[in-house]
């Protein structure tokens, strides 16, 4: 009787361990990134990329406009790809585009500006790659779309196309 | 003692104790790192990569321990950040309640069993 009753849980147990494991199989674990709609962004600090004046994030956000945080660099191929975009963006005269160069030469940089146009408002230096981290940032080019008051609306891993051109114009109307 | 071997045995004590502060915050800063993944790699912790966002969590670890950041707060600030994805060591929550309570029913039952066992050879 003992032993049988000793088999049964035992067979429950092993029959739970079963199904808890083969669901997992099917589940994928692959990282998905934390996105964090509606929470505030962390405040961050940098220098000015034109004038090396110290920056404090909550300098920047001030109107009531929407807000369009781009993390570049002049290395990063995909950043070259989206630049289009950016500059199309910027004639929405109810975004501001804030840029954020992450583990730059500042000469490169510059020159990229220079060449491929600029449609950042304000571009902070991420030297050590600190803020794109304080930002959440796995990777670049990575944009995080805020309002006023630094909620994030809209995360987009990668380069922005169009349909990332339409979505971030359409928070204005 | 003269003035000079006043002087030269400061120089080797403040370098003692600058060198002991630094090691002693390198040494949070590995033991964090160890127990925070690197979300664009595969299965390697922060301490073990060199990839650019590995080296950059390594340094904002460094400069929020150098601004006084507890452990525990560095923790919260980068799940703020990554969720609770990036932490090795899962917290105890709804979502962790069979993981980190199986093993104690496993250890508890399976010590109950030997216990039956040795009994029942004894008698």
């Amino acid at each position: 009787m003992k032993k049988n009753t000793l088999f049964l849980i035992l067979l429950i147990f092993t029959i739970f361990c079963f199904i808890v494991l083969f669901k997992g199989l099917s589940k994928d674990n692959s990282y998905k990134p934390n996105i964090n709609f509606g929470k505030k962004l962390s405040s961050f600090e940098g220098k000015n990329f034109f004038n090396d004046q110290l920056v404090n994030s909550n300098e920047l956000f001030n109107e009531n406009k929407i807000y369009v945080l781009n993390i570049w660099a002049s290395w990063c191929a995909p950043c070259r790809a989206e630049h289009s975009i950016l500059m199309e963006l910027k004639k929405n005269k109810l975004i501001e585009i804030i840029g954020i160069n992450y583990k730059d030469n500042l000469k490169n940089a510059k020159k990229f500006v220079d060449e491929y146009g600029n449609p950042y408002s304000e571009i902070l230096i991420d030297e050590d790659g600190t803020i794109a981290i304080s930002l959440g940032a796995y990777g670049i080019p990575e944009t995080i779309v805020v309002d006023r008051n630094q909620i994030i609306l809209k995360k987009f891993f990668g380069a922005i196309n169009n349909k990332s051109l339409k979505e971030i114009n359409s928070l204005t109307k | 003692m003269s003035k000079s071997k006043f002087i030269l045995l400061i120089i080797f004590y403040f370098f003692i104790f600058s060198s002991s502060s630094q090691s002693s915050s390198d040494d949070l800063v590995n033991k964090i790192s160890k127990n925070i993944r690197c979300l664009i790699c595969q299965g390697q912790s922060v301490y073990d990569s060199n990839s650019e966002f590995a080296e950059s969590i390594k340094l904002l670890i460094k400069k929020k321990i150098d601004e006084g950041v507890s452990e525990n707060d560095i923790y919260e600030y980068l799940k703020i950040q990554y969720g609770d994805w990036i932490v090795y060591e899962p917290e105890f929550n709804k979502n962790t309640f069979f993981l980190w309570t199986i093993p104690i029913f496993v250890f508890v039952i399976g010590g109950w069993v030997i216990f039956r066992k040795i009994k029942f050879f004894k008698l």
